[in-house]
């Protein structure tokens, strides 16, 4: 069983934090299949959050093909995501190596590379929502 | 899905004095409902139109498909904890629950005395006698175990310390989860209403100037900074909630349901209080309706 915390300095909605707590939790191998989650009773008489968040934020899970609600017992993990793409960080992590020193080489410092990441990675992702 | 609470045009005056005025909303069942604005914006008078206690002297409400306080199976379907959590200092605990059994007829004794035992107070105690958060929960007790479809909670963390208002939300948002509540709580604060609320009513000088879905408050509302310009030369669908301006640069939160195209303008997320603050600071505009409900 885990718990959950909320950062209200994150600038994350609650229910994403619990979201992406879950899935850090999968990843570290302290979730496992057949774990059961805390129920939504649970998780708002420790937090003193809207039962609607933790609602849609299991629904999300779900959605994902991570966990699935039995009713009257509980919600369940049913999937793993520890290794999964580990194999692919090697290469990835080289390639971004590649491209920090290129940008070095370009006279970028460490302020503006880290914006034009940001920038990107943002422009990207809205881009795969639109 | 039958609402919670339907304001059509409602309004109050006290003598000369408005209250509340033209106030419509329509909000459904299974929300926790905040209902934030500063003191005096008419937030206990709305809430005293809603469970009965004031009779309207404008417009109509019915809660929960009837009219406040009509009828006895009305009231047994309305719980209201009045501000500051009030308790009779001369009775015990034991006694607030026998009174509670007395006037309410779906009391659920087997609830109010193992809430009573799990939060440690003493049967025996004297409400005069016991912490002011001591005090706020065997409030709540007698509000949850009447078995109310809807609690109507009014400045109930106002006067806690942070554990006591803590230890208040979390056992009020457990208890809608386990009784399947519909809450309407008011605060002056924001923060206090952040985590617990998913459906929000700003109230300002007697009028309700924006209601909704707080993830869809927050999504239609947006930070533009950009070179200094004239707020009315926006797009039609653009609503200037606030803006402010120096010589080059021009700083606005508007709401809009569609997205914001203009490369000029840098858009940035607000946070609940940004948003709250700007309504609250809006300067009264009596030409243009004020009531910005969201869609669903």
């Amino acid at each position: 069983m885990i718990e959950f915390h909320l950062d209200e300095r994150s600038g994350l909605s609650p229910y994403l934090q619990i979201v992406r707590q879950v899935r850090q939790a999968l990843r570290l191998g302290l979730l496992r299949e057949g774990d059961r989650l805390p129920t939504v009773k649970e998780v708002v008489a420790q937090l003193a959050i809207n039962p609607n968040t933790v609602l849609k934020a299991y629904r999300e899970l779900e959605h994902d093909g991570l966990v699935a609600a039995r009713p009257g017992v509980g919600t369940f993990v049913t999937a793993t995501l520890v290794d999964a793409t580990l194999a692919a960080h090697g290469p990835l992590r080289q390639e971004l190596r590649r491209w920090l020193a290129k940008a070095r080489r370009a006279g970028l410092d460490e302020e503006s590379i880290e914006a034009l990441f940001m920038t990107t990675f943002r422009t990207t992702a809205q881009e795969e929502i639109a | 899905m039958t609402a919670v609470l339907r304001a059509e045009g409602l309004g109050k005056r006290y003598g000369k004095h408005w209250a509340l005025t033209d106030c419509t909303l329509d909000i459904p069942t299974g929300h926790v409902v905040g209902l934030v604005g500063p003191n005096g914006a008419g937030k206990t008078t709305l809430l005293n139109l809603a469970c009965g206690q004031l009779p309207p002297t404008a417009g109509g409400i019915t809660v929960l498909g009837g009219r406040p306080g009509g009828s006895p199976a009305q009231l047994a379907k309305v719980g209201y904890v009045a501000q500051d959590t009030p308790t009779y200092a001369g009775l015990s605990v034991a006694e607030h629950l026998k009174l509670g059994a007395r006037l309410n007829p779906g009391w659920d004794d087997a609830l109010a005395r193992h809430r009573i035992e799990r939060l440690g107070l003493r049967p025996s105690s004297r409400a005069g006698k016991l912490s002011g958060g001591q005090r706020a929960q065997l409030a709540l007790t007698l509000g949850l175990a009447k078995r109310p479809e809807l609690l109507i909670l009014d400045e109930p963390v106002a006067a806690l310390d942070p554990l006591a208002r803590r230890e208040f939300l979390q056992g009020l948002m457990e208890a809608a989860v386990e009784q399947q509540l519909s809450v309407v709580l008011s605060s002056h604060l924001v923060s206090d209403l952040e985590r617990v609320c998913d459906y929000l009513i700003v109230l300002v000088d007697s009028k309700v100037q924006v209601a909704g879905e707080l993830e869809k408050l927050l999504a239609t509302h947006h930070r533009l900074t950009g070179p200094r310009r004239d707020p009315a030369r926006l797009p039609a669908d653009q609503h200037v909630i606030s803006a402010s301006h120096t010589d080059r640069q021009s700083t606005l939160l508007v709401r809009t349901q569609a997205p914001i195209h203009d490369p000029a303008w840098t858009v940035g997320q607000i946070s609940l209080e940004d948003l709250v603050l700007a309504y609250m600071s809006k300067p009264a505009d009596t030409h243009r309706r004020p009531t910005l409900e969201v869609q669903r």
